[in-house]
């Protein structure tokens, strides 16, 4: 049966795409887009012989995230320009980062909304900056306002009125509601600047950052691109001190589970500690696709989905969260 | 998925996959003479699915997706199916074309130059495309002409043509002969039939075409033209076309050469007689 | 406060008819603009206050309305699309 292993195959030795049929490009193809992984996959194939119809697809992926790096550095630098005069730090995450710093993760990767990390005692007046530059709440519900800023990592997201472009202000990498803290004020000081001001992660806080969020803020989905980030980071910096700087902010397990199932997908070799039994599950998750690029494997999908909000919330929370929303749901 | 077929238009490859065989037994019988994608290869996935197991029996709705998605497309009924998958095709056009400047415009070609025919729905696009395909013009499109930013040249999509409530009499009484597909009641346009284009349409589809006239038509007014500005055109054609900002500087360059190259009026008709002698004068003028 | 304009090579302009069209690259946005946009973005080779903007505009330009309100809204404009910036 077809899954995902065909792209983490493609992706790992670019070579074995020699053995595709034009059934096996299809699939190929349709996964990778699913996954947000066409523009990675492209210039991982460049040059490679291939049919052309398959290269012409692949050719409008590299020009398609050409333009989404684009857009998204001057997102970047619209917030810049609008924060600037308040001199705080402005840390830039996932994506972004990884064009702004020309990193080896960003190399025809799908970027979507723009992600910055401010110092939480700064975060108002950033939200009011972006306020008066243009940006607008995307949702005025006070419930959701109220949870977002008691519960989650960040302000509610805003939207910039004329490039429809969402920006998602963080004070810290993971809900204040999971259960383990990373260290944000570490974050922010050992953060490297820009040659433009704006600044990026450190290389292994960014590796916490990609594995957090991997298993931490989301049931798994886009998994493979989170994986091959940090295949690409781990390769580029190495892991020489990952653990420990992990260790600090909570998030060795994540981080050495990260590795090991990108090392897993991805080879390199780059990873510390024993492999563990629920690996598998992980992995049986991360490629539940099928040859159209649908999701498969519904009963894996919907365990990872509750346990993500567990992980979230803890249950007391979690079960009052529910309460609310229902009540809403109701009373409409 | 269950069912299953591929098929190409102009130079767009498509598979389209359902979990039920109807949709499919109707795109193989009005596509039966159309080519299969390059090297057996699309360049986009439609899917026609049923949101839970039982509702691929139980008062079958057909919820449309594929490569590309909108989050909120309505599904339709299952007598509708056809419908479903053009629907399907033309969203992976509009979300997903990256090659081609998407050109939300009709168009026909005489002597290997182009005319397309733009504006807003209503305007007769499709109804005006059939009939000069039925006046001999080798039709290249109904929906959506492709820019080359490239060559500069308009390649066609011939899909099959989208023709609905009163335009089905009138094409049916201008080709009596044609292929047509099920009226489809109640759709969320009102009534559609679906003409399959002629034979030459068909056979020459790969061929791109130099533009060589722009007309924004307008149906139910007196008869009447006026020149239309290149800055006008630019931003009619923008706003009409769902790859502008993607394709990014490609696109900037492909549409700003057309505008500049190629002239553009607006044409005001009453009837189908009227505008087809209209656009036998302006473009023997042209 | 002065305004700098995006590099030369970052802008591609097209004159067309009545308005002029600025495809912006680092922002991939393109711009549909009248007079006097075209001139303020050509006048500014160097970062440039207000007042000193109007005078070279004046320079080159029979401005018949050399009002600095007026260029000062423009130029607010123009640093809101990001086609200048306020340094």
């Amino acid at each position: 049966m077809t899954d995902a292993r065909i792209l983490t195959e493609a992706l790992r030795d670019p070579a074995t795409v020699a053995q595709l049929d034009a059934a096996g490009w299809t699939a190929l193809l349709a996964i990778a887009r699913a996954e947000q992984l066409i523009g990675t996959l492209a210039h991982r194939l460049a040059g490679l012989p291939m049919p052309s119809a398959a290269a012409r697809v692949l050719e409008d992926a590299r020009a398609s995230a050409e333009q989404g790096r684009i857009a998204a550095l001057w997102e970047a630098e619209m917030a810049r320009r609008a924060l600037a005069p308040t001199g705080m730090p402005v840390i830039l995450l996932k994506g972004t980062a990884y064009a702004a710093a020309g990193l080896a993760a960003g190399t025809g990767r799908a970027i979507g909304d723009l992600d910055i990390l401010v110092p939480r005692a700064r975060l108002e007046e950033a939200e009011a900056v972006l306020l008066q530059a243009g940006w607008e709440w995307v949702k005025p519900d006070p419930y959701d306002d109220l949870y977002y800023r008691r519960w989650m990592h960040e302000l509610p997201p805003l939207i910039h009125r004329e490039r429809d472009r969402m920006i998602d202000v963080h004070h810290t990498i993971l809900p204040l509601t999971a259960r383990v803290t990373p260290d944000a004020d570490a974050l922010i000081a050992d953060s490297v600047v820009l040659e433009n001001g704006l600044r990026i992660l450190a290389p292994h806080d960014m590796l916490c950052h990609a594995a957090a969020h991997l298993f931490a803020d989301g049931d798994l989905a886009g998994g493979l691109r989170n994986l091959w980030d940090i295949h690409c980071l781990a390769g580029e910096h190495g892991i020489a001190g990952v653990e420990a700087r992990a260790v600090h902010h909570g998030l060795e397990a994540a981080v050495g589970r990260a590795l090991r199932l990108a090392d897993r997908l991805y080879g390199g070799g780059l990873r510390y500690g024993q492999g563990r039994d629920r690996d598998m599950l992980y992995l049986r998750r991360l490629l539940a696709r099928d040859d159209w690029g649908r999701p498969t494997r519904k009963l894996t999908r919907l365990g990872f989905y509750v346990r993500s909000h567990w992980l979230r919330m803890p249950p007391a929370l979690l079960a009052q969260h529910l309460f609310t929303k229902w009540r809403k749901t109701a009373a409409q | 998925m269950r069912h299953a077929t591929t098929l190409r238009i102009g130079p767009v490859g498509f598979r389209v996959g359902s979990d039920w065989r109807a949709p499919i037994a109707a795109l193989n019988d009005l596509y039966r003479d159309y080519p299969q994608p390059d090297d057996g290869i699309p360049d986009f996935n439609v899917h026609l699915f049923a949101a839970r197991p039982w509702r691929r029996v139980l008062r079958p709705s057909v919820h449309i997706g594929g490569d590309f998605v909108i989050p909120d497309a309505a599904p339709l009924p299952l007598v509708q199916g056809l419908l479903a998958a053009e629907m399907g095709m033309n969203l992976q056009m509009a979300l997903g074309q990256r090659r081609y400047l998407l050109l939300h415009a009709s168009a026909v070609e005489r002597d290997g130059r182009a005319l397309l025919m733009t504006g807003m729905s209503g305007a007769g696009k499709s109804t005006l495309a059939a009939l000069l395909m039925a006046a001999g013009w080798r039709l290249m499109g109904d929906e959506f002409a492709l820019l080359d930013p490239v060559t500069g040249l308009i390649h066609g999509f011939p899909r099959l043509i989208s023709l609905k409530n009163e335009a089905i009499g009138v094409i049916e009484r201008a080709l009596p002969r044609a292929r047509f597909g099920p009226r489809l009641e109640g759709t969320p346009k009102g009534t559609i039939r679906h003409l399959v284009p002629d034979a030459r349409a068909i056979s020459v589809m790969a061929e791109p075409a130099a533009p060589r006239l722009i007309l924004f038509p307008s149906y139910g007014f007196a008869a009447a033209e006026r020149a239309v500005l290149p800055s006008e055109t630019f931003v009619r054609l923008t706003q009409a076309s769902t790859n502008y900002v993607a394709l990014a500087e490609r696109g900037f360059g492909a549409l700003t050469g057309l505008v500049r190259r190629v002239p553009a009026r607006a044409l005001d008709y009453p009837d189908t007689a009227t505008v087809l002698e209209q656009v036998e004068r302006m473009w023997s003028a042209g | 406060m002065r305004y700098k304009v995006a590099p030369r090579e970052a802008l591609r302009v097209v004159p067309l008819d009545a308005l002029t069209l600025v495809y912006h690259r680092a922002s991939g946005i393109t711009h549909i603009v009248d007079a006097p946009v075209p001139e303020i973005l050509e006048a500014l080779t160097e970062p440039l206050d207000a007042d000193d903007l109007l005078a070279k505009l004046s320079e080159t330009f029979d401005l018949a309305d050399a009002d600095p309100a007026a260029l000062a809204a423009r130029l607010d404009e123009l640093a809101a699309v990001g086609l200048v910036e306020r340094l």
